[in-house]
């Protein structure tokens, strides 16, 4: 029946969410030379460099792994397909891979026609997308399982669209007030809405199925992403009221709760886990959970803080999200991702005997994946430490820190390449759909 | 009225806490431990299949007229778990840990996602078409264990 739906034959062939994974990492290296050469990212998030830096990591890293991801995974977790997937990825990755880098240069120049074109290419890249993903959400006879992913695509919708409407007041197309309240929205639906309403929705299915942990309590599952789409709302209310001194706060309050209930949650069914063998996509996924905990409470407490703290307190934020969160548990997935979809149509391709193709562990060695642990951890102790410490250590961790991002990254880009080396010569192809033998 | 879903999913866990135990085991290389365990996991996944294979997907078949469905799907899906199961039989019989974990590693990804979409889609797909005669599939599955 071709749309029961159950077929990894629905999948997209490997060499299509591929294309993604491997070109991704190349944005975290372009983000790190660009703050190493420009080091005034640190002064204030408002710097060209700050914002072209959060948007190779944003759209062209995080973005290209997520999509990469879904195109893979909903076919599993819906049992439903995605129409026209290998076009949708093409669209995907042209519309990242050049508008990321387009936007970027319009923040660093300050150029009204790279920021246009940039926003352009991203929204033809994303728009395509998000309606073929759309598609197989409705279609879907899991319910339960889309309703998170839904709301992520509709907060990616609204980002773009906040994006689209800042980057137009910034060229000077049409005019914005309150361009600062518009931008802390943008960024709270994408980070919060699109990220992390996206990486709940995906950790109710992997986290259990990965580490054999219970599942998420029901009134988790129930109710958490509702309560974060009602936090999201309520802080895009408009912001002109006298009842309370800090208006931000009835949105606030139930964001920075939900990051840490998720979190908590996670940690402690990770802590009540069967399996109990050392993997590093755990240590990732124990790591961004950690991080996200910190970045709720830094983000609770950021607006008492002292004036002179706060520029560099919201560059922390965006480390503590971005890199500590968002980054190692996309991480902690693309390990389990790659080397089992490499595995996965190499036996089905090929029809190939078990022993003579390697297994997941042969196709990703642990050692080589246990290193980019370590220069991930080294690079958010030395980025998160940077501000803390006196003028000159302090430039001298960021720097180090930025380098360990750059290390880090070649060093994913060098181990998933090991994983297509191998898939390769044993005789795979990546243009072809997986069919069983 | 989800009595099938009820009673496979139950044992999907069950399958999962023995083969959580052998890898564990293999782990610390206690290979006595880990055959014990690999064998009752190695016998508790062949089970579950025959009780889906002869008993609930014949049923579901017969009944929904879906002799070229989601059931094919599945069972090649248990070909494909059998033979990895064989494949970690021989690791543990050559003390092989790196091959045993690294097959482990490829039978768990595979189980899990196959045990979703039969949790997701065909166990409520088989709630509703086999609802009248569920009480008595589940005892004929059940008396599989015999």
């Amino acid at each position: 029946m071709a749309d029961s739906g159950l077929s990894y034959d629905q999948g997209p062939p490997f060499g299509a969410p591929l294309r993604l994974f491997l070109t991704a990492p190349l944005f975290p290296l372009l983000a790190a030379c660009l703050g190493l050469v420009m080091p005034d990212w640190q002064t204030t998030r408002w710097t060209g460099v700050s914002l072209a830096m959060t948007h190779l990591i944003t759209l062209g890293y995080l973005g290209m792994v997520m999509l990469g991801a879904l195109l893979q995974m909903l076919p599993v977790v819906l049992g439903s397909p995605v129409p026209a997937a290998r076009l949708v990825g093409w669209c995907g990755w042209l519309g990242l891979g050049l508008g990321a880098p387009g936007l970027a240069l319009g923040f660093l120049l300050g150029e009204p026609l790279w920021l246009v074109a940039g926003t352009l290419l991203l929204a033809l890249g994303l728009v395509p997308f998000s309606i073929a993903i759309a598609v197989s959400l409705i279609k879907t006879r899991a319910p339960r399982v889309a309703w998170p992913i839904r709301l992520a695509t509709l907060a990616l919708l609204i980002t773009l669209a906040l994006g689209s409407v800042l980057a137009g007041a910034l060229s000077g197309l049409w005019p914005v007030q309150a361009l600062a309240d518009l931008t802390a929205l943008h960024a709270a639906w994408g980070l919060l809405g699109w990220v992390l309403i996206l990486v709940i929705g995906v950790a109710y299915q992997v986290v259990p199925m990965l580490q054999i942990t219970p599942d998420y309590p029901a009134w988790v599952t129930r109710w958490l992403t509702w309560l974060m789409l009602a936090g999201l709302l309520l802080y895009s209310a408009p912001s002109s009221t006298d009842w309370l001194p800090n208006n931000d706060l009835p949105g606030a309050l139930p964001l920075c709760a939900s990051c840490v209930v998720f979190a908590v949650v996670t940690l402690r069914l990770q802590a009540r886990r069967r399996r109990r063998i050392a993997d590093v996509s755990l240590d990732f996924w124990r790591l961004g959970m950690v991080s996200l905990i910190l970045a709720a409470l830094l983000f609770a407490v950021l607006h008492g803080l002292p004036a002179a703290w706060m520029a560099a307190a919201e560059i922390s934020l965006g480390i503590l999200f971005l890199l500590g969160f968002a980054a190692s548990v996309v991480q902690g997935m693309l390990y389990k991702i790659v080397p089992f979809l490499a595995w996965f149509h190499l036996k089905t391709q090929t029809g190939a005997r078990l022993g003579a193709i390697p297994n997941m562990k042969q196709m990703l060695p642990e050692p080589l994946v246990r290193q980019h642990f370590r220069l991930h951890l080294a690079m958010l102790i030395l980025l998160l430490a940077a501000p803390i410490l006196p003028a000159p250590l302090g430039q001298v961790s960021a720097s180090a820190g930025l380098l360990l991002l750059a290390g880090g990254a070649m060093r994913l880009e060098l181990n998933l390449r090991h994983a297509k080396t191998l898939f390769l010569r044993h005789g795979g192809r990546l243009g072809q759909a997986a069919e069983n033998k | 009225m989800h009595d099938i879903s009820h009673y496979l999913s139950t044992d999907h866990a069950h399958c999962d806490t023995l083969f959580a135990a052998a890898e564990n085991a293999v782990a610390r290389d206690d290979w006595r431990t880990a055959t014990t365990q690999f064998q009752a996991f190695d016998i508790a996944t062949r089970l579950h299949f025959t009780r889906e294979e002869s008993i609930l997907f014949p049923a579901f078949e017969a009944r929904t007229g879906m002799s070229h469905g989601p059931t094919v799907v599945m069972r090649g899906e248990h070909a494909e778990i059998r033979e990895i199961l064989q494949g970690m039989a021989e690791a543990l019989l050559g003390k092989d840990a790196d091959s045993y974990l690294g097959l482990a590693e490829t039978l768990l990804m595979l189980l899990r996602q196959h045990n979703l979409k039969e949790e997701q889609i065909l166990y409520p797909l088989a709630d509703q078409a086999l609802a009248d005669s569920s009480g008595e599939l589940v005892r004929d599955m059940k008396s599989l264990a015999g």
